[in-house]
């Protein structure tokens, strides 16, 4: 890497389990304004734009290009997007950056899971000839890991519980998490996973400014320069992996430098309790480590937004001084397929 | 603000997908109630077998034949199937690894209850009853008491025999129906265009920023990326800035061709709609022509557009709204 690339500025919305008030581009221009108040930028000042949405999950087709209404495309600007969540658009845009053509970016995602069965959805993304047409929900296939973590003995029922209330308990400093405070365990949705073993449904987006160098520093006063970021993906084939482990979760860490220092918070984007334990043995994370200090993906779950959102916090808290080495995870398909991971760090104090 | 409308919405598409053919082998095979799995460089046998190695990206295509017995290596109880998933009444997701094999293939399981379901229990395929060359030619797995059996013929232990993967009439291609509901929402910004509508009035929305009007208002300015709020009544009349003639007939359209579909500038907006001209030979609409809304008796917006009788617009006027 020849040049310091830093997350500047962060924003959220509020989720909500349902946004059916306003279309997606009412829903995200909030957000784009503020994370550009916050660094005083304006549209024509951003050197390069990039997204991350699904239009499966609202059932609207190109909605992306409706949303880049609210960023504003003139005069004309230089964009992407990317049917993944944000996070793997802030790595475009971190490459970007890399090239030396830009100085800024703005990456954003939105996701709006109500309109839809967001468990029925989500099986479109799988093999169509041996797994879609059985229609596997997502919390099947989440529940199959879960067993087989519990058959290896790397958890129980409890410690799953245990995960789901102490995300919540933290999210209940996090004005943005639609799930805060105590939350019933629940039911069994899919055996073994119980309603608070999984994450809510809803609707939510987020936005944040990359900045290179010098520009960085003008725009923020601590920015969370990126040290490393990697993203590895694993066979699609849910029988050929070991479900219990993540090597495409420890490789990315592995290239981002995670392992090189020990940080000293994760947001780690972990949807259901149980991939918490495969996610926190593939990045070596001791108890001395603060995870998802926001809550997490079981707080809040802006699917396509939810993995953005972790690089975010992570960055947030560098800014606010907070975190000195933060590390920011995002995952993509069923049982942790894809994974990407950034290392995060802000100046000396 | 008025009341968000909302609808139903179903997407609904058959994907047509054609097979490799390891695919087509594997498929065709299920039709005739035979499992085969591929064998990969390192003498691995992949079940549900693919086209090419998961691990080195090879193209593989040794068939084996292996068991439709197998055994489960994790499963989790599912009390309340959904739609299009392979039984009715509850069952266990369960991957099983077949004897011979060295992956596991995800289906059903069908059994009582979670206490008749463990990892590491013995299964065999339940085939169904009429087969097209579908993975849904398995119609799930079912509990399989070959303990005492395979004490004396270790089926699983056995070396799987090559299969030419030749069929009679093999399957090239599926077709996956794939459907999704939805709950239609359009926000805000075009609730309220159709609330007006419905009143017989085009209300757009002005930009803060440049003084735009669209219409439809979409709740955001493209140019200047900010919302739009102010309300302002449109038309109902407007100039033709461009058209076409349609001369092929669309399923569904009771619409006699040819016929005119054009950009329509309604006065007061700034940004043209488009809508069919009506009520004037097809070879007789030009740019400039003035038209205003048609609405038929119990319609929530404008069938058509029809000259409204003004001389035509001068270009000047809607230059910018091409």
């Amino acid at each position: 890497m020849t040049r310091d690339i830093a997350v500047v500025a962060f924003a959220q919305t509020d989720h909500r389990r349902t946004s059916h008030d306003v279309s997606e581009v009412e829903m995200l221009m909030p957000v784009l304004h503020d994370v550009l108040a916050q660094t005083g930028l304006k549209t024509a000042d951003i050197g390069f734009t990039c997204s991350g949405s699904s239009d499966y999950l609202a059932g609207r087709a190109f909605s992306f290009t409706l949303a880049l209404d609210g960023v504003g495309a003139w005069p004309p600007i230089s964009e992407s997007h990317v049917e993944m969540d944000g996070a793997w658009a802030l790595y475009e845009a971190w490459t970007k950056l890399l090239t030396g053509d830009v100085d800024t970016a703005l990456v954003y995602s939105y996701g709006k899971s109500s309109p839809g069965s967001v468990r029925d959805v989500l099986t479109r993304q799988l093999d169509p000839y041996y797994v879609a047409p059985l229609w596997p929900d997502s919390v099947a296939l989440a529940a199959l890991q879960a067993q087989a973590l519990i058959d290896a003995g790397d958890t129980d029922e409890p410690e799953l519980a245990a995960v789901a209330a102490r995300s919540r308990e933290h999210a209940s400093a996090n004005s943005h998490a639609q799930l805060r405070g105590a939350v019933p365990q629940g039911e069994y949705v899919v055996r073994p996973l119980r309603t608070g073993d999984c994450p809510p449904i809803g609707d939510g987006a987020a936005a944040v400014i990359l900045a290179a160098g010098d520009r960085a520093r003008e725009l923020c006063a601590r920015p969370a320069w990126i040290r490393g970021i990697d993203h590895r993906i694993e066979a699609h084939g849910l029988g050929v992996r070991d479900l219990t482990d993540s090597p495409s979760t420890r490789l990315a860490a592995e290239k981002a430098g995670a392992f090189d220092r020990p940080v000293d918070t994760a947001e780690l984007h972990a949807p259901f309790t149980s991939q918490e334990v495969v996610l926190r043995k593939a990045l070596r994370l001791h108890d001395d480590v603060r995870v998802n200090p926001s809550g997490g993906a079981l707080a809040a779950h802006p699917v396509m937004a939810a993995g953005l959102v972790r690089i975010g916090e992570a960055a947030a808290r560098v800014h606010r001084g907070e975190s000195d080495r933060a590390l920011g995870h995002a995952t993509s398909g069923p049982c942790l397929q894809q994974n990407l991971v950034a290392v995060l760090e802000g100046d000396p104090r | 603000m008025p009341e968000v409308l909302q609808a139903p919405l179903v997407v609904e598409f058959p994907f047509t997908r054609s097979l490799g053919p390891v695919q087509s082998a594997f498929l065709t095979g299920l039709r005739e109630r035979l499992v085969l799995g591929v064998r990969t460089g390192d003498g691995r046998v992949l079940v549900p077998p693919v086209e090419y190695d998961p691990v080195t990206a090879e193209e593989i295509h040794d068939l084996v034949e292996v068991a439709p017995t197998g055994t489960v290596t994790t499963w989790a109880w599912n009390h309340a199937p959904r739609r299009g998933q392979p039984l009715d009444t509850p069952f266990a997701w369960v991957l099983v690894q077949l004897d011979g094999a060295d992956t596991a293939l995800l289906h059903a399981l069908d059994a009582p209850g979670p206490h008749a379901v463990h990892t590491g229990m013995r299964v065999r395929v339940r085939w169904a009853g009429e087969r097209s060359g579908a993975i849904t030619d398995i119609a799930c797995f079912e509990a399989y008491d070959g303990a005492d059996e395979r004490a004396d013929d270790r089926a699983d232990q056995r070396e799987p025999a090559g299969h030419s993967g030749e069929f009679e009439n093999p399957v090239t291609g599926i077709v996956a129906a794939a459907r999704l509901d939805y709950t239609y929402s359009p926000g805000r910004a075009q609730s309220a265009y159709i609330h007006s509508l419905g009143g017989r009035r085009m209300v757009g929305e002005r930009c803060p920023s440049c003084d735009k009007v669209y219409v439809p208002p979409r709740g955001a300015c493209p140019t200047c990326g900010v919302a739009t709020s102010e309300q302002v009544e449109v038309g109902p009349r407007g100039t033709v800035t461009t058209y076409c003639i349609v001369n092929i007939k669309a399923k569904n359209l009771d619409i006699e061709v040819p016929y005119v579909y054009a950009h329509i500038a309604l006065d007061g907006a700034d940004l043209a709609l488009h809508g069919r001209i009506g009520g004037i030979p097809y070879d007789q609409v030009r740019m400039g022509l003035r038209v205003e809304a048609v609405w038929t008796d119990d319609s929530r917006y404008p069938d058509h557009y029809r000259p409204a009788g003004e001389p035509d617009a001068d270009y000047d006027t809607y230059r910018e709204l091409l």
